[in-house]
């Protein structure tokens, strides 16, 4: 078997399309795992792995948790909001000094884009990057891959409209290298103040009505939009962004054919996709969730298979 | 690297004979048995078996599955080369089943160590036991032994055993191989 080009996951962009096979065909063996009535095996069990979240999840971090425990990992968690942080510990420091612990490995969110590739340059464990910022968050994409190829046979080929807040979304940045990667053809479609300036550049098409993305689309990933990050007013008011780009059930009824609706979660029902359709068969977001334990599985099996004794 | 016949093909067939009347001696009509193949090498010897009791022997119900034992080896991080994983297919649970695993060749006892952990996972058997076709002798690094045997070979470290099957290699064929 071959074995992943990097030693450690900090984004989509520095892997190549061979790993994504391998991390898919891992994924496949771990989704079986999963499945059987003792859902563990022992793999990792002389692995120790730090989750250090310095910014919120609640699905990311139990995927991530429930992956390491499933592979029989050692996990010790860490939150930012209970930590040393506040007392002005440097993010190098706190990493080492967890380190000096004995950890293996680390899964890290945090606020800043490119906060785990700088950890990764001064840190000697094997660094997954869990969202930073802006930036990226390679798992999420992955398991959006694997959750198209599931249901759809293939990524290759396929046409895949990501909608909504592209502007502050990692989802989507990671997503487009993943899909590009495999052979998708992709577009991005949203407000105009939401969409990146020459994000076209990324090789993606960009789209500003919603009808004419679903027409094109087989599948649409619906993404959030992130109140959180926003500083200023990217459009009028809540109502007006429904009203133009939100999904509902008339308006995919409308279409010509049956598109596979995503959503990374959380969801804010009734804003960018109704109840009906997030409940509806044409949706795998449940799906997506699932299969994220196994790709995140995966993931980390192949980085610690990489770590020498 | 010099190679030599261990057995042949009509030497395997009547070895699969043989074995497959030794279980049936054990376990009657199988009503209560599973026999289970080790990935990757087994499943040629376990799916062969389980045709020739189906069809030679009249046994109805065979229930047959695969195991892959990559996630539960000793040895993850220890090798030069990544383990490779292969598809489990067990459909059933066992618990309360006899299980006959069935592997190729007998070697150090490791793999079938994992199996047996492995197997865990699926519920708690009532017996287990172990068929392999080759049992090289001496070489154990753990108090594992099989049931049924094919062939005993006594082969030193450097010597390999190669199996072949007609699925896969286009014959039926035991080697003994020195590097």
């Amino acid at each position: 078997m071959s074995e992943l080009s990097v030693n450690h996951l900090l984004g989509i962009k520095y892997l190549n399309k061979k790993d994504i096979e391998l991390i898919f065909e891992t994924a496949d063996h771990f989704k079986e795992v999963i499945n059987r009535p003792i859902k563990k095996v022992p793999s990792l069990r002389d692995i120790t792995i730090a989750n250090l979240f310095f910014e919120n999840s609640t699905r990311t971090k139990l995927s991530f948790e429930l992956a390491e425990k499933r592979l029989s990992a050692d996990v010790i968690n860490f939150s930012a909001s209970q930590s040393s942080v506040k007392k002005g510990e440097t993010l190098i420091d706190t990493v080492n000094n967890i380190l000096s612990m004995k950890v293996d490995m680390v899964i890290m969110r945090h606020p800043n884009p490119g906060a785990s590739v700088f950890l990764s340059q001064h840190v000697g464990a094997s660094i997954i990057n869990a969202g930073d910022g802006a930036h990226e968050h390679p798992t999420q994409a992955l398991l959006d891959s694997y959750s198209i190829r599931e249901r759809l046979g293939e990524v290759k080929g396929k046409n895949v409209v990501i909608v909504g807040d592209i502007l502050h979304s990692r989802v989507a940045l990671s997503n487009i290298y993943a899909l590009k990667l495999q052979g998708a053809n992709v577009m991005v479609c949203g407000p105009k103040t939401l969409l990146p300036k020459h994000i076209d550049k990324l090789g993606v098409k960009v789209e500003t009505n919603l009808r004419k993305a679903l027409n094109w689309c087989d599948v649409a990933n619906m993404l959030r939009v992130q109140n959180e990050r926003m500083d200023i007013s990217y459009f009028p008011s809540t109502r007006e962004y429904t009203q133009q780009f939100g999904v509902n059930k008339a308006l995919l009824d409308s279409l010509n054919k049956e598109i596979t609706i995503m959503h990374p979660g959380p969801i804010n029902r009734g804003v960018e996709i109704t109840s009906d359709v997030a409940d509806s068969k044409q949706a795998i977001i449940l799906d997506q969730v699932q299969n994220g334990v196994a790709i995140r599985m995966a993931v980390i099996y192949l980085l610690a298979s990489k770590i020498k004794q | 690297m010099s190679q030599k016949v261990l057995l042949n093909a009509i030497e395997v067939n009547i070895i699969l004979h043989r074995l497959a009347c030794q279980l049936i001696e054990k376990h009657k009509n199988f009503e209560n048995t599973v026999l289970i193949g080790i990935q990757p090498r087994g499943k040629y010897l376990a799916e062969r078996l389980a045709k020739m009791l189906k069809e030679d022997y009249k046994i109805k119900n065979v229930q047959f599955g695969l195991l892959d034992i990559t996630f539960f080896r000793d040895d993850f991080r220890r090798g030069e080369k990544p383990l490779e994983a292969n598809t489990t297919e067990i459909n059933f649970l066992v618990e309360d089943k006899n299980i006959v695993f069935i592997d190729d060749v007998l070697y150090t006892g490791r793999s079938i160590r994992s199996a047996l952990t492995a197997i865990q996972s699926f519920g708690r058997p009532k017996e287990i036991e172990l068929l392999t076709l080759i049992d090289r002798r001496f070489s154990r690094h753990l108090p594992i032994q099989p049931d049924y045997r094919g062939r005993q070979v006594d082969a030193i470290n450097n010597e390999k055993v190669k199996v072949n099957w007609i699925e896969n290699e286009g014959e039926d064929s035991v080697y003994l191989i020195n590097n």
